[in-house]
This record gives structure tokens, C-alpha cells and sequence, in this order.
């Protein structure tokens, strides 16, 4: 196999893989005819997807947006909170107990609770979406601000330069790679908690569908739901990780760069 | 003749002036805790004429790096007095140039963005940038060419080899001219050919522009290739034990660190700091000079 050839089968092995396990599961649904209630056949699945397209994107628009509120507002108290707890020893060791604490309560016990507060539909799944979306982010900013080097820091200090100011030149750019990481990992994450709510407590969306066909037993119906899930899931993915290779090249060292050599 | 008392006057401060160092220790100690092992300091006694390069050696861990954030004001001593440029250092100083072993360049940055970077932090150039970008990016270019790195402005500093990436750290802690320029290892992780080419980039930027210099380090032939004055340093806490005069003619090359007088100077001082490493108490104070 030719150097050129393999870089193909890398890039088609996504492909391969998700096709051949769709082969799979038809095969093994049809072989040992399993019933349609419990496993439907992807086709089946193809065929809901198709025949309840209107309710199944409106929810799926319901759920985007959803998460990208809960989302929006977890980047900016993310991003905040990184800030803080990057960039001050005493806010630190304030904060991060209380948040690790917070994020490891399962968000699905929280939202009874916000029920409670804010009734169903769109402000809890917000919320939820919010809550487990901006942990990541605040944790990798304050990483990025903390890897600052000291020597630079002294450098930097010793030409007069103000805290705010080594946050701004340094600081900052240098937490710029995690924060996009961070973004992947959390986009997910709100999509997680936009979708826990609505199972819970909504009248709208991809969650409440699913708790509907559920409830009817309508399983292909319920697989179209989750194919929307995990293509809207991976679709925001790859909108950041492109975002992220805009912004932060400089952390991915292309390798086909010359380098200059020589003392 | 009222002018004439006046004149001698004159004269007489100025000759005082440049008697007097620009940077002076006075009996510095420092302490990070009360603990024993964190004396890192003690008695230090130091003084640096303007336009001086003065080179610090010592056995590792006699407190050379802890000496640059006195000198720097970033450490305040625990007693002692330290003064620069005649001012008593209470805080930061604020037109240091400072490079250490690690380049430390901004990876988003060319190698001309990181160069300017002091710019944009000292006044009263932080001010002016923007309205004499032009200008400054012209020093900022001469600096680099003058280092041998014309042609690699705009290049990431990662493309840079690690000797290259060390000649930018340099341009980069000299863009804002500063009067004391402060430098720990710079030259400690690169080869020994791109080493001794770099003692002389520095030697002839040196000679140019007369800032003093403080060096920290521990290769000997280093010290005494750059230096006019080495103050060996003992092991922890650190003092200084011996101050040598290095009087060799400049520029200094490669070839004169094989000179007869060049090797028995650096001979005494490995001497010294041997002896300063071992726990037997090592002669004081020992004043020597080499023609």
C-alpha cells in the first residue's frame, strides 16, 4: 500500500466503520428476525426519520436552541469564572471545591428542583444545558492561565507591566487552546443536559419526543430521535473544532512547515 | 569668579556619579521562610559600575536566580539594602530587559511581534506604538539583523531552532533600551558551537550599546569571555567569595578563551567554587586580578 493510498483509507475509515456497523445491525435484525418494537431495522428507523419529519426537526429545533442559550451562557460564566480562578491563588482555593462539588451532582436530580423554581420547557432545559456545559470551560481557562511560565512572568513584570496587563498579552492567548477544547467537550455536554430536561419536564422538543414514542412504543420513532441527537451532537462538534483550528494554529505545529535550522 | 566654584563642583559630581555603582547590594539577606535550608542569601555584598558586564557563578543551588529577582525588585530582601541607578528598590523595576535559559516567546506571536512585545508595556513607548509603529518596527528589525536573524521576522518562533529562538529572546529584552540588562543561563541549553557564537552576538551588542549587564551562569569560560568583573557566589546561602577583574582585551574571541592567561583565570575560579562546594569553610573575600 502506497503512502498515498493509505492517507485515504484513513480518511474513509469514519465512513467504513459507521457504514459497516448500519450493515450490521440490518443483518443481525433481519437474520434472527428481531421484532420492530424492541430493535427496529435502520431502514425502519430511515423510514420514521422520514415519515415524522416535521415533528422530528421541530423538536430538533427546540433542543438546538435550547442548548446553544444554555450553552451561550455557560461560555461567558465559564469563561469568567476561568478568569478567576486562573489568575487569583485565594479565589482558587474558594472556588474550586464548591464547583468540582457542583459538577458532580447528576444533573437529572437537578431538574425537579428547577421545575420547582421556573416550570417546564424551555427555562429548565436552559439551565441544565447551562450547568453541565460551563464546568469544562471554566476549568481549562484557568489551566491556560496557570501554565503561564514564571520566567515570562517575570520578564514581563520587571518592564513594569501591570497583572491586567500579563493577562491580556499572555494570559489569555495562551488559555486560548484549552478554551476551544473545552468548547468540543462542552457542546456536547449542553446538548446532554438541553435533552435530560425535556425527558423530564417539557412539553417540546427531541427529549419530549422520545418520551412520547416511548410511551407508544413507537421504537423506530425513537431512534429517528436519537439519529437527530448524535447528528446535530457531531455536526456543533466539528463547528468548533473548525473554530479551533482558526483561531489557535499556533498549538497544532503543522508538520509539513519547513523549519529553520542554524544557531 | 562665581562660575569657577561652580565648574569644580560640576566636576566633582560627575566624577561621583560614575564612582558611584549603579547597582549596589549592601548586606542582603534573604530568607523564604524561617527554615534553614530556605536561606537562600546571606551578607551579600555587591556593586556594579555603569556600563559594567558583571558575571555571577556559583555551585548550583547558591541562590544565582533568587540574586536576579533582588536585583530586579521582584523579591523583596528580608534585609539588606539594594539600590539601582542610585533609587533604593522598594517594587518591580520597570525598565529591566531580562532573558532566562527558557526563550519564553509567545508562540502566536513572529519573531518581530515578540521582539516589540516590551513596547507595548514601557512607557513612554506603549503610549507612541501606535502612532510610531513605523519607527519602532525599524529598531526592532535593526536589532534583529544585528543578530543575525534578518529574514525571519515574520517566521512563528517554534520554525526557529533553539540557539535562534535565544537570539530573539535577546533582541526582544533589548528592543526598549534598557539601562540593566539581567540574564540567568541564557545561553544553558544550547549546544556548545551555538554557545560560544552567541557569546560574541552578545559581547558585540554589548560593546554597542554599554548597558550594564549582570549574568548569570554556570560555565566559567562564559563568564570570563563576557564579564569585566566574576563574583563567585558560595553554596547556599549564597555570598560572594571572590570577585575576579577580567582585563583581556575586547572584543574577546573564541581563540582568546585558549589563552594561557584566559584558562589559569578560569582554573582558579573552578577552584574556588569547588572548594565553596564542599562543607569545610572556603577563604573570604580574596580580591585577584589577571592582565
Amino acid at each position: 500500500m502506497t503512502p498515498k493510498d493509505h492517507r485515504n483509507l484513513e480518511r474513509a475509515m469514519p465512513w467504513i466503520v459507521i457504514i459497516g456497523s448500519i450493515l450490521l445491525w440490518q443483518a443481525a435484525v433481519r437474520l434472527f428476525s428481531i421484532q420492530e418494537f424492541i430493535l427496529p431495522a435502520p431502514t425502519d428507523v430511515y423510514a420514521a426519520l422520514i415519515k415524522y419529519h416535521e415533528p422530528i426537526f421541530a423538536s430538533a429545533w427546540f433542543t438546538l436552541v435550547n442548548t446553544m442559550i444554555g450553552f451561550g451562557i455557560g461560555i461567558v460564566v465559564g469563561v469568567l469564572l476561568g478568569i478567576v480562578i486562573g489568575s487569583s491563588r485565594l479565589a482558587y482555593a474558594g472556588l474550586y471545591p464548591v464547583l468540582v462539588g457542583i459538577n458532580s451532582i447528576p444533573k437529572a436530580a437537578i431538574v425537579p428542583i428547577l421545575v420547582l423554581w421556573m416550570g417546564i420547557g424551555q427555562p429548565p432545559a436552559i439551565t441544565t444545558a447551562f450547568l453541565l456545559s460551563f464546568f469544562p470551560i471554566a476549568v481549562n481557562v484557568a489551566t491556560g492561565l496557570a501554565t503561564t511560565e514564571p520566567e515570562l512572568e517575570d520578564v514581563l513584570r520587571s518592564l513594569g507591566a501591570t497583572r491586567l496587563d500579563i493577562l491580556w498579552k499572555v494570559g489569555i492567548p495562551r488559555s486560548l487552546p484549552y478554551f476551544f477544547a473545552s468548547l468540543k467537550v462542552s457542546i456536547t455536554l449542553a446538548f446532554v443536559g438541553a435533552v435530560i430536561s425535556e425527558t423530564l419536564a417539557s412539553n417540546d422538543g427531541i427529549g419530549y419526543l422520545m418520551v412520547q414514542a416511548a410511551s407508544q412504543f413507537r421504537t423506530p420513532l425513537m431512534f429517528a430521535g436519537v439519529t437527530v441527537i448524535a447528528a446535530m451532537g457531531i455536526a456543533t462538534y466539528v463547528v468548533f473544532a473548525l473554530i479551533e483550528r482558526r483561531f489557535t494554529g499556533w498549538a497544532t505545529r503543522r508538520q509539513d512547515v519547513p523549519v529553520a535550522g542554524g544557531g | 569668579m562665581p562660575s569657577l566654584p561652580l565648574t569644580v563642583e560640576n566636576a566633582a559630581a560627575v566624577e561621583r556619579a560614575a564612582a558611584a555603582p549603579f547597582v549596589e547590594i549592601d548586606n542582603v539577606d534573604l530568607r523564604y521562610s524561617e527554615h534553614a535550608d530556605t536561606h537562600a542569601l546571606t551578607a551579600l555584598q555587591m556593586s556594579v559600575a555603569k556600563g559594567e558586564f558583571a558575571a555571577v557563578v556559583g555551585p548550583s543551588g547558591c541562590g544565582k536566580s533568587s540574586l536576579m529577582k533582588l536585583v530586579t525588585g521582584l523579591l523583596p530582601p528580608t534585609s539588606g539594602t539594594l539600590s539601582v541607578a542610585g533609587k533604593k528598590v522598594m517594587g518591580p523595576l520597570k525598565i529591566v530587559g531580562m532573558a532566562f535559559q527558557n526563550s519564553t516567546l509567545l508562540p502566536w506571536r513572529n519573531i518581530l511581534e515578540n521582539t516589540m512585545l516590551p513596547l507595548e508595556i514601557v512607557q513612554p513607548h506603549r503610549a507612541q506604538l501606535r502612532s510610531k509603529r513605523k519607527e519602532y518596527e525599524a529598531i526592532a528589525r535593526g536589532l534583529l539583523e544585528s543578530v543575525g536573524l534578518a529574514g525571519f521576522e515574520k517566521r512563528q518562533p517554534w520554525m526557529l531552532s533553539g540557539g535562534m529562538q535565544q537570539r530573539a529572546n535577546l533582541c526582544r529584552s533589548l528592543v526598549h533600551s534598557p539601562e540593566l540588562l539581567m540574564l540567568d543561563e541564557p545561553f544553558g541549553a544550547l549546544d556548545a558551537f551555538t554557545r560560544e557564537e552567541l557569546w560574541a552576538v552578545l559581547q558585540d551588542l554589548w560593546m554597542q550599546r554599554r548597558f550594564t549587564c549582570i549574568l548569570v551562569t554556570h560555565d566559567l569560560r562564559e563568564a570570563a569571555y563576557l564579564a569585566d568583573v566574576v563574583y563567585v557566589m558560595s553554596a547556599r546561602p549564597g555570598r560572594v567569595i571572590a570577585t575576579h577583574r577580567i582585563d583581556l582585551p575586547r572584543p574577546r574571541t573564541v581563540a582568546s578563551t585558549f589563552e594561557p592567561a584566559f584558562v589559569d583565570m578560569v582554573h582558579r575560579i573552578r577552584d574556588q567554587i569547588a572548594q565553596a562546594r564542599t562543607p569545610r569553610k572556603p577563604s573570604v573575600g580574596s580580591e585577584q586580578g589577571v592582565a
